[in-house]
């Protein structure tokens, strides 16, 4: 301040003492111990750490398996560190997941949709690797026409169970890693009233979990119609936890066989099952009610979900995106359960094979979850009947072991 | 007044008091401009919801916080940032997330720096007040660490398995754990080191790094009952206090394992005097000497602790306000604890008893951990000296009720 006024002019007495009330003003700026800010301030990223330099920021990767570690240089995180999205989501906080656990495979995640531009520098590489060479050029494709899918039933004697789940997020709205109590609290709202306005087969009612007691709650869990409690690493570290039950609850319909789930990990998790191998029917429904339960939510809400041509719909986790959907069947195998190929011949199949409780769970009694590998890259249609035919090689695999025989004819190469 | 601006808005003045108006409009806008864009940039700025809708649910809670946050207070604070960042929602995501427990109650709610005290009080304030069993806004806490002002301090090794007095310390300009980022939490790490490094004699120690210990050394740690693991009690993972775990933490301990202290766990450094038997005087001693000559290290390097006249040591929670200190013993009182006026005689020495595994854990051969209930309002002297009494009492009484005599007569008022 005293140094403006020396270049303009001999500081007479008065011009002094002005300045030195103005600078004492400013002195106290920050000191005066809060800011005003125009809107309601939330979770907001650490003013301190520009006074340090990058370098002395950048994570300790030492021992990490993730792509995270494997595609964030310190360059890139230099470049990065001080840029937000629109909606305040800092590339700390996509990090956050993948820096507190060195085991995970990916370690980012979104906290809105403007994420995977703002930070492409990142996502771009991890993105192009996890999904087999989708380059940040490419573009995917959507295809929900039911009419296309294999009319084969699979047989029941196996399968014991199918399922299509995909998730969906409102545009304009934070992710679960970034949103705040008051739009996770909109996002129920706007779709809870979106399906309770389904009809016929899809008629049905949703349960909110801040109501529901704990053996309710439980009840639905052990039913495989609820998520978990959101515990795990994954949840916690990525701030996907917080003020959980609050803005969460359960839609399904009377039969139970079209559920959504609302602010798991996305705003909404679609999913449609029933017991036995008709994958067909169950695509059918899942169809039927994604299109219903998104004309219903813009024609009263005037919202769209998150899609663009180049990375289809746009979900939480990386992992996701495209199609999002998690396409299952839960089958008995106890036979190619004790193969040591069962794996190999899973991925070469493009599907993965997991407990029946869900991701990172095991196998009980030789029952397996197995769905398809790929998301982005490949359309609906796609993905459901690569999961038909795969479980179907896998049922020819498993009666030949049940007879004694040999498989090797069968394995893919 | 008049002659003032007279001479002010004089030709001659007149140009540079325009200069100077200009220049200094020209700094304030900058500084509110930049301010306000350091804001945005962490800011969930898609929010444009009323505080009221972000208003947790606490109905089915039970912490400290929980019982004093109103909506009016909420919509009020969470208008506020502190310098350095930290929001209200920060503050009490920890509380929002564990709504408490029937029996005990938990605090729910840490500050992320030393601003949060100040800027969030209407909430701090009365949450200090019940924690610290009423503590007034214009209260005075007291400082002594001068350790030959004890009395006494030998208590009977019969009785006495072992003595400890622990106290926290963080240092001014950097924010706390729940807050801080990791060029931050390393800069604490680099300011304490370069201190610790310096001590001599008794003290005379040495650093082990988390994320740089040997198996062998980490064993070691572990039998001397001195290593401390990643948080895991939800009450500190979702306060974000477990962040970027292992980077930055460490222990450090002297030759003589009876000083030690813990870097960048629950707060910047937790310090601790310890040994087996009943010398409390000594342990004491050695503390005082610690934390005085560590204190005057970091001021050697133009560092400090924090610490007010009000609050007296900063710390993360703020039921650690005050001196931050416990003092205790693992004593043997196994026909004392049986006796029903057992808990009344601890309240009465405000003394807390506790299992041998610490906080949350049992007794076990009827040996407990006893401590100071109080942290904030007496000063570290009284404090100890008050434990110091309270467990001869207690000693004294275990020996009556060992010989079937009444202790009737050695009970508190």
């Amino acid at each position: 301040m005293i140094g403006i006024l020396h270049c303009c002019s001999g500081a007479s007495l008065e011009i002094a003492s002005g300045t030195i009330l103005l600078s004492l003003i400013f002195k106290h700026f920050r000191a005066l111990s809060a800011i005003y800010p125009k809107y309601p301030v939330l979770i907001m990223a650490n003013l301190n750490q520009k006074k340090y330099p990058a370098k002395d920021d950048f994570p300790n990767f030492e021992g990490h398996k993730s792509l995270l570690s494997k595609y964030l240089t310190a360059d890139m995180y230099a470049k990065l560190r001080d840029v937000a999205t629109p909606s305040g989501y800092t590339l700390d906080r996509a990090i956050q997941n993948g820096v507190d656990n060195p085991d995970f495979h990916l370690g980012l995640l979104a906290g809105d949709e403007e994420t995977y531009t703002v930070f492409a520098d990142l996502f771009d590489p991890v993105i192009e690797e996890y999904h087999n060479g989708f380059k940040k050029t490419d573009n995917h494709k959507t295809d929900l026409d039911a009419s296309k899918i294999l009319d084969d039933v699979l047989d029941p004697a196996y399968v014991i169970s199918s399922r299509v789940r995909t998730g969906r997020n409102i545009r304009g709205m934070a992710l679960s890693p970034h949103v705040c109590r008051s739009e996770r609290r909109a996002i129920e709202k706007m779709v809870s009233e979106a399906l309770n306005s389904l009809a016929a087969d899809l008629k049905g009612k949703y349960y909110s979990l801040m109501k529901m007691d704990e053996k309710t709650q439980q009840q639905l869990i052990d039913d495989h119609f609820l998520f978990d409690r959101p515990v795990s690493r994954h949840f916690t570290s990525g701030g996907m936890a917080r003020d959980f039950p609050d803005g969460r609850g359960i839609w399904h319909n009377d039969k139970k066989n079209f559920l959504v789930w609302i602010n798991e990990e996305d705003h909404t998790r679609i999913i449609s099952m029933q017991m036995g191998g008709n994958m067909k029917e169950v695509f059918e429904r899942f169809t039927r009610g994604l299109t219903e339960v998104e004309k219903h939510i813009k024609d009263k809400t005037g919202k769209e979900f998150m899609k663009n041509d180049h990375l289809g719909f746009v979900l939480t986790c990386p992992s996701n995106l495209g199609t999002g959907v998690r396409c299952s069947v839960h089958a008995k195998l106890p036979h190619m359960a004790k193969d040591k190929r069962f794996e190999e011949i899973c991925t070469k199949m493009r599907l993965q094979k997991r407990g029946t409780s869900g991701e990172f769970t095991e196998s009980v009694g030789g029952v397996y979850d197995i769905s398809n590998l790929d998301r982005l890259g490949s359309s609906e249609v796609e993905q459901v009947n690569c999961v038909i035919k795969g479980v179907k090689v896998l049922i020819e695999m498993e009666k030949k072991l049940e007879k004694g025989e040999s498989i090797d004819d069968l394995v893919p190469k | 007044m008049a002659s003032f601006s007279r001479s002010m808005f004089s030709n001659g003045n007149l140009k540079k008091v325009t200069l100077v108006a200009a220049a200094a409009a020209g700094v304030g806008l900058g500084i509110a401009y930049a301010s306000r864009q350091q804001v945005q940039a962490g800011m969930n700025k898609s929010v444009q919801f009323p505080a009221s809708m972000n208003y947790p649910d606490l109905k089915k809670h039970n912490n400290v916080m929980a019982s004093h946050l109103t909506p009016a207070i909420y919509a009020e604070l969470s208008r506020k940032v502190t310098p350095n960042g930290c929001t209200l929602d920060e503050c009490i995501q920890t509380g929002v997330d564990n709504p408490g427990h029937p029996f005990i109650k938990t605090v729910g709610m840490v500050a992320g720096d030393e601003e949060c005290y100040e800027v969030f009080k209407e909430i701090f304030d009365p949450v200090i007040d019940e924690r610290h069993n009423g503590y007034r806004t214009d209260q005075l806490h007291p400082t002594d660490l001068d350790a030959s002002k004890i009395r006494g301090g030998y208590l009977d090794p019969e009785y006495v398995l072992s003595s400890r007095v622990r106290t926290g310390r963080s240092i001014r300009g950097l924010s706390l754990p729940p807050h801080c980022d990791r060029a931050e939490r390393r800069m604490v790490e680099s300011v304490v080191c370069r201190a610790l490094d310096k001590l001599s004699g008794d003290l005379n120690g040495r650093y082990y790094p988390l994320n740089q210990m040997s198996e062998q050394e980490q064993q070691q740690l572990i039998d001397d009952h001195f290593l401390f693991d990643k948080p895991v009690s939800p009450l500190l993972t979702c306060a974000g206090m477990a962040r970027d775990w292992p980077d930055a933490r460490g222990i450090w301990h002297n030759d003589a394992k009876n000083f030690l202290v813990w870097v960048n766990e629950e707060d910047h450094t937790r310090l601790i005097s310890m040994e087996k038997g009943g010398n409390m005087k000594a342990v004491f001693d050695r503390f005082c000497q610690g934390l005085n000559e560590v204190e005057s290290l970091i001021k050697s390097e133009g560092w400090e602790y924090m610490w007010n006249e009000h609050l007296g040591y900063i710390l993360t929670c703020p039921s650690n306000l005050g001196t931050g200190l416990r003092a205790g013993v693992h004593v043997k009182l196994p026909n004392l604890s049986k006796d029903p006026r057992f808990d009344d005689i601890l309240e009465k020495l405000r003394l807390q008893k506790r299992g041998t595994g610490g906080v949350d854990t049992e007794s076990t051969n009827g040996i407990f951990d006893i401590s100071n209930l109080d942290r904030l309002g007496q000063s570290e002297v009284q404090l100890v000296q008050r434990v110091i009494d309270g467990v001869d009492l207690l000693v004294k009484m275990e020996k009556q009720l060992e010989k079937s005599r009444p202790i009737n007569s050695l009970m508190p008022k």
